[in-house]
């Protein structure tokens, strides 16, 4: 485990980045999640953010945020270039999803 | 006269009408099975069809053969299940009351929920194999197939027996090297996943024999559509990869049935305690198998594993009891390798799979993340224990909770 500080705030996160304790998430911290990711937050970032902490207990998948009504799949692409689950969820401060074998 | 209604007489239905019925009184309890086909198939056979190792005879057999005396056996379409009212409605109308309730439907292909995917080429030139018919059409394609591109792609996550596509590739090689034209072949794996397999050990064993093997692996691509003009498949974020022989893991879903009685998430798997197997929502359900949402491998061990459990915890359901008896996640996965060698996992929701052996009294040991002779034949046995022990109920040599023994941690 490793410290970082991120917005001013001192946070515990996973060897590859994700924050340990989600409820200590902020918007501030987001951003800067975000810019390190190379990705400057919109409205529509933090609808698709809000939604992937509020369902982060039941289980995420790309389809299921593609399902939301906030984006389709590609917009979910869009906004999140590269792997739209990874960096999200990153940016969301919740935890890394874990792929079921 | 109480009732007990299993829903699908796949894997999990049967081995619980055999457990039930030889465990509860008859004149106190009415068990009753309901499934669609009159024919039981044996699943994990269907990879081995394509290469004309197994051929349809090897793989089916009556399902009625496999219920016990004393249990009702009907053969209907679903239709839903209306918990509130605990009671179910078949096709036609016919309507079945319970006490308890265990749902047993699985899991299904559904490739029309790929745009492109069920076109002009579905079964000419691209085949699935998770389905009798697909892997019979695929034994027929290669048996006059020159070469070229061949891409194993997979749609979605999860998907059921998550190393069968594994095993497809690993078969492929060694049939187009002893047909003599593996020169001629590409392979090429393509997984939603960031590598090989889902966790780390693994993943680096397994990446590692692809690589031995010649067999390309493209991660993290997440099937967006199929273009049959261009034999491409496409990603959501615009990459695009040629076939000319494409065989794929359709998006896995829950069978309509769940949509319809409104007990699924979006891929129609029912919310389930993952300890207990007890449906999240309705205290007199339970759910066994791929049907659950459970977060471990949907596969016939997984099953085998969770039956136990789920007896257990009815039978305190019944008597009015908590339930005790949980549920690990245990998964013991064979995997083909080609050429007469397999290996082997065991893992569990907490432990990924680990290196070491794995012992079995009277056969084993097995070599667990090794490539061995003994891992195959393991594989090979199976079948025979599928028919003649695990949908009967019996008790096998093996644990069933995952177990630390012969696993080596680092
Ligand atoms: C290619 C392949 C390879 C595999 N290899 C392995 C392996 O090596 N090892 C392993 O452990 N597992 C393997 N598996 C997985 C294993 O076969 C399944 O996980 C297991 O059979 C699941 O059991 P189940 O009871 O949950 O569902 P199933 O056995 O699929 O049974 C579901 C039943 O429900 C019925 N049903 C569904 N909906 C309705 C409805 N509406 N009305 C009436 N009836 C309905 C179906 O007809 C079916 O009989 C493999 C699977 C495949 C496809």
């Amino acid at each position: 485990m490793a410290q970082k500080t991120i917005a001013g705030v001192n946070l515990e996160v996973t060897e590859d980045g994700y924050l340990e304790n989600p409820s200590l998430w902020t918007e501030e911290i987001a951003k800067e999640i975000a810019k390190e990711e190379g990705i400057e937050l919109t409205e529509k970032h933090f609808e698709v953010i809000k939604f992937i902490r509020e369902n982060a207990e039941a289980g995420l998948t790309i389809r299921k945020v593609g399902k939301s009504g906030i984006v389709d799949i590609k917009g979910f692409y869009d906004l999140f270039p590269g792997g739209p689950l990874k960096i999200s969820t990153k940016i969301a401060g919740i935890k890394k999803p874990a792929s079921c074998v | 006269m109480k009732k007990i209604l299993i829903l699908g007489a796949g894997t999990g239905g049967t081995i619980m009408a055999n457990k039930l019925r030889k465990s509860l009184d008859r004149e106190e309890w009415d068990i009753t099975i309901v499934d669609k086909h009159k024919t039981h198939y044996y699943q994990p056979g269907f990879l081995f069809i394509p290469f004309g190792i197994y051929n349809k005879q090897d793989v089916i057999k009556p399902k009625a053969n496999f219920i016990p005396a004393g249990v009702n056996l009907i053969y209907s379409d679903i239709d839903k299940v209306v918990a509130e009212e605990n009671k179910v409605l078949l096709e036609g109308g016919k309507v079945l009351n319970y006490d308890f309730l265990i749902v047993a439907t699985g899991t299904r292909v559904d490739p029309d929920e790929t745009p492109g995917l069920k076109g002009e080429l579905w079964h000419k030139e691209i085949f699935d194999f998770y389905t009798v018919e697909g892997a019979l059409a695929l034994q027929e394609y290669f048996e006059t197939w020159k070469g070229g591109k061949l891409v194993m792609s997979i749609a979605e996550l999860p998907f059921k027996c998550p190393v069968a596509p594994l095993e497809f590739v690993f078969l492929a090689d060694e049939y187009f090297t002893k047909v003599g034209i593996r020169d001629k072949v590409d392979i090429t794996y393509v997984t939603p996943l960031p590598g090989a397999f889902t966790k780390p050990k693994a993943t680096k064993m397994l990446g590692a024999l692809l690589e031995e093997k010649n067999i390309k692996v493209i991660p993290d691509f997440y099937l967006e559509s199929v273009d049959n003009k261009e034999k491409k498949i496409k990603s959501y974020d615009g990459l695009e990869i040629p076939f000319d022989v494409l065989t794929i893991v359709p998006v896995n879903k829950g069978d309509d049935m769940v949509e319809r009685s409104g007990m699924g998430d979006d891929l129609n798997f029912i919310p389930t305690d993952k300890h207990t197997l007890r449906s999240e929502k309705y205290e007199n359900i339970f759910v066994l198998g791929d049907a659950s949402n459970i977060p471990t491998s949907k596969a016939g061990s997984v099953v085998h594993f969770a039956a136990e459990v789920l007896f257990d915890n009815l039978l305190c359901a019944i008597k009015g009891r908590e339930l005790r008896a949980k549920f690990d996640g245990h998964a013991n996965c064979y995997i083909e390798t080609g050429f007469g060698k397999g290996s082997l996992i065991d893992f569990n929701y907490e432990t990924e799979p680990l290196p070491g052996t794995y012992p079995l009294p009277g056969i084993g040991p097995f070599g667990l993340l090794q490539n061995t002779k003994m891992n195959h034949y393991g594989k090979v046995i199976f079948r025979w224990i599928y028919w003649h022990m695990l949908l009967k109920g019996k008790e096998l040599p093996v644990e069933n909770h995952m177990s630390m023994a012969g696993k080596k941690k680092s």
